[in-house]
């Protein structure tokens, strides 16, 4: 029997025994341990592209608990690419502006997407378990459409031998073990990953002396839909920053920072969290409103990654390959970014169509995404918690000086909140040979910006595409085909450019042919139309030189 | 442009003055807090990332 490890919120993928788990084991293309936000949009992903996915989840549904709440811009444009983008937009609290205090003073406040013409908003606050749920209806809804993909509840793997071209796990199930063979085999499997584990691989990092205690209260409150953070909060017991953030349901997330020696056991104490609640939430004109606690944990964190995120046929993607500080949220964030960039890869390797290397090149940019987050949500921890007397003046001074200069409040740093990452100098990167504007360069993720009913994101799904502004592509031509990917042509013409698709694609230039990843990063650029040199490109984002 | 480390304040003796002024009457506590802030603003108005690097440098091997 799989241990319970956890109350589920959602029961999405009860137990059902299968015949394989009766016959010699059977061999599967990829399977995917973890059924989290990461495993789940890989395995959509992978089920939309063809390739059958299975995804094994030691429990029936989605944990309980908010966790992870912030869903950045990048994320939903990839959601939207996967069909539950709409779903998480109509449930999701849309904010973009940030407020921060210093003791009862407001320092100042920032938006984060100060430009129009995006889809999608900076930010969503929605809950972790609706994230996955959302994600997982888009599954059911494209396994009705016949996309091979399975997932197995209460299936929990207990073992994991390495042949080197596949791998055989050893599964534990309400009826007893079974086994299974993978060719690919994903470990989505969490910070605590076990699959990282049975392999003996480290995961090594900084940890962090701090506790952070996390309240979310059910209210009904007018405080405006802002990201709101104090450093030194005035309100008794607080510690030493605080954080009020809304999410659907009446829902707002309370977190405070603790120390490092704390009794936890004390300190989860619902009567002593109210107190601290109290004092935060009537330190505004003294009333305090109803509310109930709705979820309460304390957590402490590292900034670590393992050094290579393949090994051999097995791969590793989220939390059980990275992890980040909350600050900025990046944690599941880049794991999202993770299953973008390794599903049409993998894809192409299993259906023959790219050679095995370019699976390594998910490793390369994922780590370097990794390395990124690190820094950033280093960097944050050590604003918020200085580490030493001096870096405590220099902080203190930043945010006296933020409230009447403007210079000093880029360095106020409440947590740089995700972004996504550019793969400059990468691998895969082909020539990048317009004078185009530094957004939309070589490695980028693509701007959002309208075209046509609707944004140029939306024409940029499936395969790799060729999106052609104002460019002499014969109107025959509809793909340009390297061996077996092709990349398929979106000609736009000029009176159909929007100001903000010039602006964000091509500045100065008159015309441009950008070759984009299927994961909508930028592999190549040119002023104009050759086929040679976008089968070579196409060569090298394939990894196949 | 890099780093002046040459005399380069008119009225040497006037400025030193100053900025020992600035710090009268404030507590230790309060004189540190000062030379932060007057840190970040001198080192805003610079802004040449080359020339604090080189400042932060030359600060050390005093």
């Amino acid at each position: 029997m799989p241990d319970v490890r956890y109350e589920t919120a959602f029961k999405l993928y009860p137990y059902e025994k299968v015949a394989a788990q009766d016959t010699a084991p059977v061999r599967h293309p990829v399977v995917i341990v973890g059924g989290g936000p990461i495993g789940m949009a890989l395995a959509l992903d992978l089920g939309q592209r063809g390739t059958p996915a299975l995804v094994l989840d030691d429990h029936d549904g989605v944990g309980l608990g908010s966790r992870a709440i912030c869903f950045a811009k990048r994320t939903l444009e990839i959601a939207d690419r996967l069909g539950a983008g709409q779903a998480m937009l109509d449930k999701g609290v849309v904010w973009n502006v940030g407020r921060v205090f210093h003791g009862d003073s407001s320092v100042f406040d920032f938006n984060l997407l100060p430009e129009e013409g995006h889809a999608h908003p900076a930010f969503i606050n929605l809950q972790q378990p609706y994230f996955e749920k959302f994600l997982v209806d888009q599954i059911r809804v494209e396994q009705a459409k016949g996309a091979p993909i399975e997932i197995r509840g209460r299936n929990q793997v207990t073992g994991l031998h390495d042949h080197g071209d596949h791998v055989t796990l050893d599964i534990n199930t309400p009826d007893g073990s079974y086994q299974i063979e993978a060719d690919w085999l994903i470990a989505c499997d969490g910070a605590r990953s076990p699959v990282r584990d049975f392999m003996g691989l480290s995961f090594e990092g900084r940890v962090f002396e701090d506790n952070f205690l996390i309240a979310d209260v059910k209210m009904k409150a007018d405080f405006p839909t802002e990201r709101w953070f104090w450093f030194e909060p005035p309100f008794e017991g607080a510690g030493q920053s605080a954080l009020l953030h809304k999410q659907p349901d009446d829902i707002w997330r309370i977190d405070f920072q603790l120390g490092w020696d704390i009794d936890r056991a004390k300190e989860l104490d619902p009567d002593r969290i109210r107190t601290r609640v109290d004092a935060m939430l009537g330190s505004r004109d003294g009333t305090i409103p109803d509310y109930a606690l709705e979820w309460t944990s304390i957590y402490t964190f590292q900034c670590r990654r393992m050094e290579d995120f393949r090994h051999g046929s097995v791969l590793f993607a989220g939390d059980s390959a990275h992890q980040v500080s909350p600050f900025g949220a990046r944690g599941a964030n880049s794991g999202v970014q993770d299953a973008d960039n390794l599903a049409w890869k993998l894809d192409l390797v299993v259906k023959g169509h790219a050679p095995e290397a370019l699976l390594d090149s998910y490793s390369t940019e994922r780590s370097h995404g990794a390395d990124e987050n690190i820094l950033n949500s280093t960097r944050a921890t050590d604003f918020l918690t200085p580490k030493s007397e001096t870096s405590q003046i220099f902080r203190n001074a930043v945010l006296q000086l933020a409230q009447h200069h403007a210079f000093a409040r880029p360095l106020v740093n409440s947590g740089r909140l995700s972004v996504p990452c550019v793969y400059d100098e990468m691998p895969l990167n082909g020539p990048d040979k317009l004078h185009a504007p530094h957004v939309s360069r070589v490695g980028a993720p693509c701007p959002d910006a309208p075209l046509g009913d609707g944004y140029v994101l939306n024409a940029l799904v499936g395969g790799f595409t060729l999106l052609a502004l104002n460019a002499d592509v014969p109107t025959e031509v509809t793909g340009v085909t390297e061996a077996d990917v092709t990349a398929r042509v979106v000609p736009v013409p000029d009176d159909a450019i929007t100001d903000d698709l010039r602006a964000r694609y091509l500045g100065d230039a008159k015309s441009a042919v950008y070759l984009i990843r299927p994961d909508q990063h930028v592999a190549a650029r040119w002023a104009d139309f050759d086929t040679a040199s976008v089968r070579a490109a196409l060569r090298t984002a394939c990894g196949m030189e | 442009m890099s780093l002046n480390l040459n005399p380069n304040i008119p009225d040497p003796d006037g400025f030193y003055d100053s900025l020992v002024q600035a710090h009268e009457g404030l507590s230790k506590t309060q004189s540190d807090a000062y030379n932060a802030r007057l840190i970040l603003v001198l080192a805003n108005h610079i802004g040449d990332r080359a020339v604090l690097a080189d400042a932060l440098k030359a600060a050390h091997h005093a």
